[in-house]
Formats: C-alpha cells, structure tokens, sequence
C-alpha cells in the first residue's frame, strides 16, 4: 500500500534555538484515520507546519504521496487539504468567496469551484449561509467553513489540527460523522486533537509525539492492549452499601455509586456474579476515565522520565 | 490541468479577490481621492494659481494636473497592496495562500496587480475632476500610460515590501506619512523644479518621485524637467529591483513563515 505521508529525522530548530521537533520519523498509509496525540507545545503543530509548508524545516525528509517536500513542493501541496487550529479565512468575505478563492489558489476553474462549493458547503449544512460575511458566522459553522475550504481541491490527504476544539458535542458528533464519512470515500485523514475520546472513536493509527520526539506510533487496538486495568462505574440500586466484592479493590464514591478496578483479562462476569449474589440491582454501568487518556498520560511521563534519565 | 494555466487561474484568482476587497469598501478606497484632488484643484488650482498665472508657459491649474494625478496613484496603489498584504498577514489568511501551489510571482503580481486596478481607477476619477476646473489635452497618450503603468506597478511592489517587513499597523503607515508623502511634494507635483537653486535642483534629482511626476506631465503636456527617456528607465529600474526585492523576501518566507 501506497504512504500518504512518509516522515524521515524531521528536525525544526527555531531562531533562539528553541529545538521543536528532534529528528522523528511517521509514517501514515493511504486510507487511513490517523491521530497525533501530545501535550501542548509537544511539537504537533510544528509537524503539521512544515508538511503544509508553513513552517521553514531545519532537516529531514518529507514526502506526500511520494512527492517530495524539496523537490516537487507545488505537487505535494496538491495533494493536502489543510484545517488549520485558529480560524484563518478573511471575516469580511463570504463563504461562497472562501472557498471559492481557495480553490483558484490549486487552479480550479471558477466555474467549476462554484459547482463544488455547492456541494461541499450543502453537505457542511452551510450552503444557506453562502452569501453571508464569514464574521457573522458561529464557531462551530466556522469551524466547518474550515473544513469545507480545505476539501474544494479535493485532496487526498486532509489534515485537521484540533478540528474539534470549542465545538459543542451535538456539531463534533456530526463532525466526526462527516469525517468518517469522506476517509470511507478515499480521504487520507491526520486529526491532531486533545480529545482523546474522539482519537480512539475515529481512528485506526496513533502516533504520540512528546518533547519533539515520537513516544508511539501504532494502532489504536495494540495501544489499549496495554492498558493493564480499568476502573469501571456502576451505580447501584439503594439500600446495598454494605456490599463487598471479594478479588477487586472497590470503593463508594457515594451511597449509590461503587468503582471496581478490574484487572485486563480478568472479566466483568464475577463482579456481577457477587453482586447479584448479595442482592445488588445495578441500574447502570459506564467506564470511569477515557481509556486512552490514561495510556497517554503513562506514556508522556514514561518518554520524559527516559529522556531525563540519558541525560 | 498543466500548470501553466493552473498558475494563471491561480493569479486571476488573487487579482479578483484584490479588486472585490477595494470595491467593497469604495467609500474608503475610491471616494476620499477624488474629495481631496477636488479640494486641491479648488485651492492651489482656482484660488492660488490664479494668482501665480503660469509655470513652464501653462496655467498653474494645467501644470499641476498631471502631478495630482500622479499623486493619487502613488499613494492609492502603495496603500492598496500595503494594508491588504498585512492584513493578510495579521489575520493569517495569507497562509491559505502559502499551503496552496500558488507560485511566489503570482502572489506578486496578484497583489500588484490590485493596487494597479484601484491606482487606475482613481486616476480616471481624478481626470475626470480635473475636467471640472480645467480643459486639459494629451499630448503623448502612449507616454501617459506607460508613467501611470510603471508607477503603479511600482509603488504596489513597495507597498508589498512595506507589507511583508510591517509587524504592526504602525509600521503600514510609517512610510507614506515619513517617506511618500515628502517625497511627493517634494518631486515637483506643485512646481517646477527649474525654480529651485541649482543644488536644491540636484539634489532633487534624487528624488524618484520626480521622474515620475515629469514622465507623467510630459505625456500631458509634452514638456518636463528632466529627459523622458532617463526617467522611463528609471522607472524601469526600480521596477526590476523592487520585483526582485519582493520575490526573494516571499521566496524565503520572511515575516510569513517561521
């Protein structure tokens, strides 16, 4: 299978000599839903910089598609549709104009630009605001104006740093949908995000950058794998709190809530066992901490403690 | 789609969104010239230049014309690409640009050529005012607008320099209110600079502005004071170096990429 993007000892160095990125290596395959996951200032955005060309590299290798970042940098930009973190388009242009412009930019022809943003804004549900100044616009529709801008081109490789970031749960719920939707009909995705919920909800691959190196790169699915435990949330019918539940450490978070730790492997089945056994109603359950996140905190404290101690 | 002609749809592209930005707000871009070429005409032209009667065998009113012509598209092409650069750059919109396959000359000459456009357009507005007050004929029309072609051309390329090396609105303004607007007044817009001692005149010479002016008037008036061909080709030369100047600062990415 083809690569969508190949990195190779990315290094950025910034004036003052502040060194963001310290010679990582990504790769992403066509197709795929891909998170970049890291702490602020852990180099995520820079990374998005220099594959978009906004950001000058000191080193390394990058390719989209097999063009390569030195040598056929109008072809590579081609191929990426870009959703940048803050809103970039001119407030006081319409959004018909938005993405109109941008689409002359990669040489689309007006006419047919006009054609697509027909389509794309219909179905970002903003075809309605066409001819209104995007100022006057919602942040979440904002946000989609964005999205719309970066598809007008058709790129294979869409990347989308924090996409989400300030969107009610209803819009990011129709977002991810929509995003789902168009890595289905072909498109390449890269989403950077601190929802780690949404990362493990959309994507087959994670890379954690941390400090300006990779501390991970694989799928979602080995990740959780190495979640050891997971702590889950049931709340009980009242009247039970002199319940005990041997083999799990337990502890009531109030009259009718019981956290249980249960160890990878071991199963939920003897938890409800004991519980029905002592006359427990479990009215519901859910997990108490996104899985993911935990993965994620353990592993940025892993890769610092190991940078601190090679020093 | 070759490239070529991608490259083109590209530039229409900017040139169109450049022109849409100063139509939209006509009653900042277009109607202030003509209020304040109007008020010139009216007060150097009528009041004061009857009194002065002629210079270089015109009427007063015939021999600043040209100038405040000129004067308005220096100062309209200039701010035109300056303001709408930095803009650009303040509110990050220019990116759309840069993570596009727009090459660097179309942005130049997309931008320029806006500030050309709104540079023309008040020019024809202020001509039109000057038939108001005075009846004016051409006497080169080919060297009219080739002056008014290269001057535009090239205060929009130092207003895109002022653009890319602007880090605040302050800085936008800085140079037409330090550098523009003496060096207008001072290039020979209200007076010949055969009227000035002889080292005022050279150093005069110095003056940029003046050639233009000159250029300008000679199409209008068919007489200057200095040769035609030297200030064409100074016009030429400042051109070329203010082109490259621009392509090289946006080739390297400065003030617009880290």
């Amino acid at each position: 299978m083809t690569n969508a993007l190949e990195i190779k000892g990315l290094r950025k160095i910034y004036k003052g000599g502040f060194e963001a990125l310290k010679g990582i290596d990504l790769t992403v395959q066509e197709g795929d839903f891909y998170a970049l996951l890291g702490p602020n200032g852990a180099g995520k955005s820079t990374t998005i910089g220099v594959i978009s060309s906004l950001v000058n590299k000191t080193e390394g290798k990058v390719t989209v598609f097999g063009y390569d970042l030195d040598t056929q940098l109008a072809d590579l930009k081609r191929q990426i549709g870009l959703v940048p973190q803050e809103f970039n388009f001119n407030q006081f242009e319409t959004v018909r104009q938005i993405v109109v412009n941008q689409a002359g930019y990669y040489g689309v022809p007006r006419k047919l630009a006009h054609q697509r943003s027909e389509k794309y804004l219909k179905q970002l549900g903003l075809w309605d605001k066409r001819d209104q100044p995007a100022r006057a616009l919602s942040g979440g529709m904002k946000r989609r104006l964005m999205i719309a801008r970066a598809l007008l081109h058709e790129p294979k490789l869409l990347i989308l740093d924090e996409p989400t970031a300030g969107v009610d749960i209803e819009l990011r719920r129709s977002m991810w949908d929509y995003l789902t939707q168009i890595n289905k009909e072909g498109i390449t995705i890269i989403l950077t995000t601190h929802y780690l919920e949404e990362a493990e909800m959309l994507c087959r691959n994670i890379g954690i950058i941390d400090a300006g190196r990779i501390v991970e790169n694989t799928s979602i699915k080995k990740l959780l794998t190495q979640l050891s435990r997971e702590t889950f949330i049931l709340d009980l019918a009242e009247g039970h709190k002199d319940i005990s539940i041997d083999g799990f450490e337990s502890r009531w978070s109030d009259d009718n809530t019981l956290e249980v730790d249960v160890e990878k492997n071991a199963g939920l089945n003897k938890v409800f066992e004991q519980l029905s056994g002592q006359g427990a109603k479990v009215l519901s359950m859910r997990n108490k901490a996104n899985r993911l996140e935990e993965l994620f905190v353990h592993m940025v404290e892993n890769g610092r403690k190991q940078e601190e101690s090679s020093q | 789609m070759s490239n070529a002609s991608a490259n083109i749809i590209a530039l229409k592209t900017i040139w169109i969104k450049e022109c849409t930005r100063f139509l939209r707000i006509w009653v900042q871009t277009l109607v202030p010239p003509a209020i304040t070429m109007t008020l010139y005409f009216v007060i150097f032209g009528s009041i004061v230049g009857e009194r002065i009667g002629t210079m270089s065998g015109v009427t007063y009113m015939e021999f600043i014309v040209p100038g405040l012509i000129m004067m308005s598209v220096i100062t309209n092409s200039y701010s035109n690409v300056a303001s709408s650069f930095f803009s650009a750059k303040f509110q990050r919109n220019i990116e759309e640009m840069l993570v596009s396959p727009v090459p660097t000359w179309a942005i130049i000459l997309g931008y320029v050529g806006g500030g050309m456009a709104r540079a023309m357009i008040v020019a024809v507005i202020v001509t039109f005012v000057s038939f108001m007050f005075v009846d004016i004929s051409i006497a080169h029309i080919g060297y009219v607008i080739l002056t008014v072609v290269l001057t535009s051309t090239l205060f929009a390329l130092g207003g895109l320099l002022n653009g890319v090396f602007g880090k605040t609105f302050d800085d936008i303004s800085i140079v037409p209110t330090f550098v523009l607007t003496p060096l207008t007044y001072l290039g020979g817009v209200f007076y010949s600079v055969s009227l000035l001692p002889e080292f005022w005149q050279n150093v005069s010479m110095a003056n940029p502005i003046l050639y233009m002016v000159n250029g300008f008037r000679y199409g209008f008036l068919g007489q200057s004071d200095v040769g035609i061909a030297t200030a064409m080709w100074v016009l030429i030369a400042f051109n070329v170096v203010f082109f490259s100047g621009a392509y090289y600062l946006l080739e390297k990415g400065k003030g617009i990429r880290s």
